[in-house]
């Protein structure tokens, strides 16, 4: 790992303050699961590492009938075991509950899994399908906007997400096909009946990350009845090609998780 | 460098570092605690695992900084003297281990997950999805899950050490 400077922020204000000392190289850190392991590899070599983790006003899910609020700082761990969020959004739980392992998920938050944007993270799956809003120090911003391609957000040089928020849709569900030694997702699909329709996106699969997949959406309709997957085709165009899997094979994958995960929306 | 502090094995340590240390390094070579191992350096191995103020955590991708004012447990700090935590006895008792490597980290995962779980409540399958953080290239994991849901009964039934156990 290069050298770098530590600070701990006590605010959002002074964390942003702190960044800026960086001059553009500065980082956020919260869980650092996955800055850590880039800066031992030298894939990022951030002049500042700004610690975000114990900010209190990033931490905790707050859930008001069925708005939901997650503090970015908040760790996979926590939203998990959350039992107001289970009430509204069971989906989302299970979804963090199988991030990487347990020792992950006391680590990694929600916001750093969603700036950094893996096109494997679980996260950007569930924002997308949930419709959320990310909330940053300086404006507000629509999941679809929000993921912009392989690790790239629509997040400007210094900006800090503080929260996320969606609306609980009355169903949701989640399957992933995880790489048996990274964990991250081959193909995960996350199924969200919203009232306009069901808003369904695919993780780990896209050449260029996080997805909405028309062609499942169409599919579903407004029952999100599992079955009506049988005759999809889902296109392995834009689909990626790696060690792990054919795009070939990553479109099979999306309509098995798909199924799975429109299935997992009647339990 | 920083001046960096915390709880160690209950004992209050602190020590000059670079920010760019990690935790792992920090208990190793400044505090001697030799125990830990660093396996894989790829945030996969679990060899590293600590408790960081309660929680397991890989070790060698936390900051010591990022672990400044924090309480820390290792391997080292289970043991009451001589009298093993009953997860160590369990690992002894089953043959949990062959070459060794990763046991501290596979006895720190373990402790947290009886103590997160709740001694007693678990079964062979949460036993595996819980150490599935944890990886070890001897045993085939059968008497690693064995020791574990030995342990966990027997705390549950009020084994020697428990309170210990639980403050780890």
């Amino acid at each position: 790992m290069l050298e770098t400077t530590y600070a701990r922020a006590g605010s959002v204000a002074e964390a942003v303050k702190l960044n800026k000392a960086g001059k553009g190289e500065g980082k956020y850190l919260a869980g650092g699961h996955t800055l850590i392991p880039a800066m031992k590899q030298r894939l990022a070599s951030p002049s500042v590492l700004v610690d975000v983790a114990r900010i209190g006003e990033l931490k905790g899910v707050k859930v008001t009938g069925r708005k939901v609020t997650i503090g970015a700082a908040t760790t996979h761990a926590e939203v998990a075991a959350d039992e107001k969020l289970r009430a509204v959004c069971p989906a989302l739980c299970h979804l963090a509950g199988h991030i990487g392992d347990q020792h992950v998920r006391h680590r990694g938050t929600i916001g750093g899994s969603i700036a950094n944007n893996d096109p494997a993270a679980d996260y950007p799956a569930a924002l997308l399908a949930l419709d959320a809003t990310i909330v940053t120090d300086k404006r507000e911003i629509a999941a679809d906007k929000f993921f912009k391609g392989l690790f790239e957000t629509s997040l400007k040089d210094g900006e800090l997400i503080k929260a996320v928020t969606f609306t609980a849709p009355a169903k949701a569900g989640y399957a992933k096909f995880p790489n048996p030694a990274s964990r991250y997702a081959m193909a995960g699909v996350f199924v969200a009946g919203q009232k306009d329709g069901p808003r369904v996106a695919v993780t780990g699969a896209g050449d260029d990350g996080v997805f909405r997949s028309k062609e499942l959406e169409a599919a579903l309709g407004k029952g999100l009845d599992a079955s009506k997957i049988d005759g999809v085709k889902v296109p392995p165009k834009g689909l990626m090609s790696d060690i792990h899997a054919t795009a070939e094979y990553r479109a099979a994958l999306v309509k098995a998780m798909a199924k799975r995960a429109a299935a997992a929306t009647a339990s | 460098m920083a001046k960096v502090s915390m709880t160690v094995n209950g004992r209050a340590v602190s020590g000059d570092v670079e920010d760019r240390t990690l935790l792992v390094h920090f208990l190793r070579e400044q505090l001697g605690l030799t125990g830990t191992h660093v396996g894989c350096d790829t945030s996969q191995c679990g060899a590293c695992v600590v408790h960081v103020d309660g929680k397991a955590a890989k070790s060698c991708t936390i900051l010591a900084a990022q672990a400044a004012g924090s309480t820390v447990v290792t391997i080292e700090g289970l043991a009451n003297g001589a009298e093993l935590h009953p997860v160590q006895a369990a690992f002894k008792e089953h043959h949990g281990l062959q070459c060794g490597f990763c046991t501290p980290g596979m006895i720190m995962a373990s402790v947290d997950l009886i103590n997160r779980v709740g001694p007693g409540k678990l079964d062979e399958k949460a036993v595996r999805e819980g150490l599935d953080g944890n990886i070890c290239r001897c045993t085939g994991y059968h008497n690693i899950v064995q020791a574990v849901l030995s342990a966990s009964n027997a705390m549950a039934k009020g084994g020697k050490g428990k309170a210990k156990a639980k403050a780890a």
